[in-house]
């Protein structure tokens, strides 16, 4: 079957995040005061499947073998339909 | 004796390099495509600067994944020479050569100029010809550089002398504010665990001839060859 799974990579809590830092400064100059701000990237992947749990666990490899770099991300993975 | 220097869709310090181990230090040395077969059992391998994939994902990390790094992998393997110099060292962290990574630079922006970095250990192939603290001039050029790894790590690191170069002021001195894209400890050049391979942002290629304003990097490649020469 058809799964469709959804990736969030981001940093981890306590990374420095220079490119978000960037971001909430340009938004200061807007006008929009922010109290923190994170970034993320989004993957959405379709594959075929078994089971939803067998997607999320190919998503889970493909966090670990390119998709994340374990150093300095973590990952979530959600199953969209 | 025979240098490798490889090539990927991206990579623009290719021929620089091929040209300072051809022309400058005299080594026969190949440009191989990174489809093709490291069909030579090279004395080392080079890994130049660039942009390769354009650095889709994270620098380094598609590149990683290519099969010829599984050669790559093997040759270090054998205990034979790598060096990955700035895109080469961001591909070479990614492949796993060293832990820890080169992430954005503190300040995210692409920083290009002239630095120093000071010797931290002249014991290894690539720093032989230097003396511990001797301070080189040499350039940077890249946007994600800045070395990151856990705090135990950088401990066994330092414990370990696999630390090559720090940035440093003219005179020698680490401190913050010549930490050029904020590198834990101001770390930029990092050894693997056997001592074989270096990863490294500054480029000795653009600091191999006079005209270029330091021949400062040279060295990196003449202590190579000089520790290759030795093992025959």
């Amino acid at each position: 079957m058809e799964v469709l799974v959804k990736i969030t990579i981001s940093l981890k809590e306590g990374m420095l995040d220079p490119e978000a830092q960037a971001i909430q400064h340009a938004l200061a100059n807007l006008g929009f005061q922010t109290e923190k701000l994170a970034s993320a990237r989004l993957f959405y992947i379709t594959m075929d499947a078994p089971s939803d749990q067998a997607a999320v666990d190919q998503a889970k490899l493909m966090c670990e073998r390119l998709l994340a770099n374990p150093v300095i991300h973590r990952y979530t993975i959600e199953v969209v339909k | 004796m025979r240098f490798a220097v490889l090539q990927f869709g991206g990579s623009n310090c290719d021929l620089d390099t091929h040209h300072v181990l051809q022309e400058v230090c005299g080594v026969d040395t190949d440009l191989i495509w990174y489809k093709e077969k490291l069909s030579h059992p090279y004395d080392a391998i080079i890994i130049p600067g660039g942009f390769s994939y354009g650095d889709y994902l994270r620098a380094g990390a598609i590149a990683a994944r290519t099969p010829i790094m599984n050669e790559v992998m093997n040759h270090v393997r054998t205990g034979r020479l790598f060096l990955g110099i700035c895109n080469g060292a961001q591909i070479g962290a990614e492949t796993g050569l060293i832990p820890g990574t080169f992430a954005i630079n503190a300040y995210p922006k692409f920083t290009c100029k002239w630095v120093h970095i000071r010797v931290e250990n002249e014991r290894t192939p690539f720093t032989s010809l230097y003396k511990n603290g001797e301070i080189i001039k040499i350039p940077i050029a890249h946007k994600e550089g800045r070395y990151v790894a856990p705090r135990e790590v950088v401990t066994d690191l330092n414990r370990t002398e696999r630390i090559a170069f720090r940035f440093c002021d003219e005179r020698g001195q680490v401190t913050p504010a010549v930490n050029h894209n904020g590198s834990i400890e101001n770390i930029t050049g990092i050894l693997n665990d056997r001592g074989n391979a270096l990863l490294m942002m500054p480029h000795p290629e653009r600091a191999s001839e006079e005209v270029l304003g330091s021949t400062d990097g040279r060295r990196i490649f003449e202590s190579m060859i000089t520790y290759i020469e030795k093992g025959r």
